[in-house]
């Protein structure tokens, strides 16, 4: 279907609305009071949102039966990860001041820059295997472990974005309970899987 | 029944593959704009932009200028009033003014007793009648960002003189205003309300702790604590309680709410120290408003010279 195309367009440009409005209000100085823990919280709102959209695109595939939206899927998540970059080279940037001991100083004095950081670390093979010659090469099966990474990424990310809250913690706990949702759905999945390869087994 | 064989089109009716081409191509840049300027106006409603300033009356005869002042920049009125910590209206820093924007604060009564000899319920007219001064503070939040504002105020010391405390008060508790009627915080703030705060008497008497009715010259904006707030300058800001109506003087340490919502990074206290740090925010630098780059954050804000005495022989590790 060519329509496909045009989708991922319609996606593509969809995705990069909110970069494109985070750099015009920072060109022209409107990103308020504090503009970097304002550029901070907003890469940080968007790679948790395409992280939960990328993991919604297999149950709602399930669901709906459209599955071509898993064409979808590999966009969603490098743009995940293009958030989260620039999340963390705004906080290595401005907020560590390039300064790599004070760095690392950070990871071990804040236990949620550690979770941050590490959930970020993890995305990184997800990026670097994102290509069809990369599926390939790992082969299917291996690949798909692989990228079941995805799930302990996206409890590192709304972990982190709970310990950093004061007090009201009704953003964090929303996508915390979607998050569970989409994880109760995995396990019941996997589950149902192995019941069933179980009872043809029993068969034979 | 008859089915009749469909009319094959006339040539004429058929859509030249140009015009259908084109008509598509139509479509798709409608549906491509429509999106996309959708997903703008998510975002924009989501981050909404700073509501027009709201001028309050300017306050007359203010004394003392250029006697207490700092050699740094002040931050900018519209920043000072568009990022504010006031959980009563909202626990997004942006989104205070706009919801304090209708706060009546008039008529005001500050309820002053305790362990006085004089206890007395204060009109705000009159306090505004009490000599003003400025005083530029910076002001530290424990969220590790700053600003230097041009409060206006008096010391607190000129009230607590009028009701004359007892020789046995050791401290002064406070408490904000909370009518859940004009305070439609998110019934998830996370702390208890009203808002209460509390330092001990000598703190309460310095010369550097004020109650300010106003900044840059104007009576106090709603969103910065109207119609009058504490200011104690070498303390994390939530210490600076906002909106006050009551001041009780007592010889037990006051409850003071972050202290109750999370005593193990929020203590008594609270007096501004780089080398106490916190599990979110490093308190070695801070993010002063304006700039990109941080500052180093100094001891007791800036304000050793003055308070360091006020804590002498204290483990300020254990006293946080």
């Amino acid at each position: 279907m060519e329509d496909i195309k045009f989708n991922k367009v319609v996606i593509f440009i969809n995705s990069l609305v909110p970069l494109a409005l985070l750099v015009w209000d920072a060109a022209r100085g409107n990103l308020g009071a504090n503009p970097i823990e304002f550029f901070l919280r907003t890469t940080g709102v968007l790679t948790l949102v395409f992280l939960l959209v990328t993991l919604t695109i297999t149950p709602l595939r399930k669901y709906t039966g459209w599955n071509n939206l898993v064409k979808f899927r590999r966009m969603l998540g490098l743009y995940a990860f293009l958030y989260a970059f620039l999340h963390f080279i705004t906080y290595i940037g401005f907020d560590r001041s390039l300064n790599f001991s004070s760095t690392i100083q950070d990871i071990v004095q804040r236990p949620f820059i550690a979770v941050g950081m590490a959930a970020f670390f993890l995305m990184i093979p997800l990026a670097v295997t994102s290509t069809n010659g990369m599926i390939k090469r790992l082969g299917g099966k291996n690949w798909q472990k692989l990228h079941r990474l995805s799930y302990p990424i996206a409890v590192g990310g709304v972990v982190h974005f709970y310990m950093i809250v004061k007090s009201d913690t009704t953003y964090p706990l929303l996508f915390g309970l979607i998050l569970a949702g989409l994880l109760y759905y995995r396990f019941h999945a996997a589950n149902e899987k192995t019941r069933q390869t179980l009872a043809a087994n029993v068969k034979k | 029944m008859v089915i009749k064989k469909p009319n094959a089109p006339k040539a004429s009716e058929i859509t030249p593959e140009e015009t259908f081409l084109n008509r598509r191509n139509f479509i798709r840049a409608g549906v491509l704009a429509g999106t996309t300027l959708a997903t703008a106006g998510v975002y924009r409603f989501i981050n909404a932009p700073a509501p027009p300033e709201v001028e309050t009356a300017q306050i007359p005869n203010i004394e003392n200028k250029n006697v207490f002042t700092v050699d740094e920049q002040m931050t900018s009125f519209r920043d000072i009033t568009n990022y504010n910590n006031f959980y009563e209206f909202s626990t997004g820093k942006t989104s205070v003014a706009a919801k304090a924007r209708d706060f009546n604060v008039r008529p005001w009564t500050i309820e002053v007793g305790g362990l006085v000899q004089k206890p007395k319920t204060f009109d705000i007219e009159e306090i505004l009648k009490f000599p003003q001064e400025e005083r530029i503070y910076r002001f530290r939040c424990v969220e590790a960002w700053s600003m230097v504002i041009p409060w206006v105020g008096f010391p607190l010391k000129t009230l607590l003189d009028k009701v004359e405390p007892t020789g046995a008060a050791k401290y002064v508790a406070f408490e904000t205003v909370y009518d859940a009627k004009q305070m439609q915080s998110s019934f998830s703030a996370g702390i208890d309300f009203p808002y209460v705060e509390g330092l001990r008497l000598d703190e309460a008497m310095h010369p550097l702790t004020i109650l300010a009715t106003g900044l840059y010259g104007k009576l106090m904006p709603n969103q910065n604590g109207a119609p009058i707030r504490l200011v104690v300058p070498w303390k994390y800001g939530f210490k600076s309680i906002k909106s006050i109506v009551k001041i009780t003087l007592t010889d037990r340490v006051p409850t003071t709410t972050w202290n109750i919502a999370n005593g193990r990074e929020y203590g008594f206290y609270s007096n501004v120290n780089p080398n106490v740090r916190h599990p979110r925010w490093s308190q070695a630098t801070e993010n002063r408003i304006g700039e990109l780059s941080r500052r180093e954050t100094l001891m007791f804000n800036g304000y050793a010279d003055q308070v360091a005495s006020l804590y002498e022989g204290m483990d300020l590790k254990k006293n946080f």
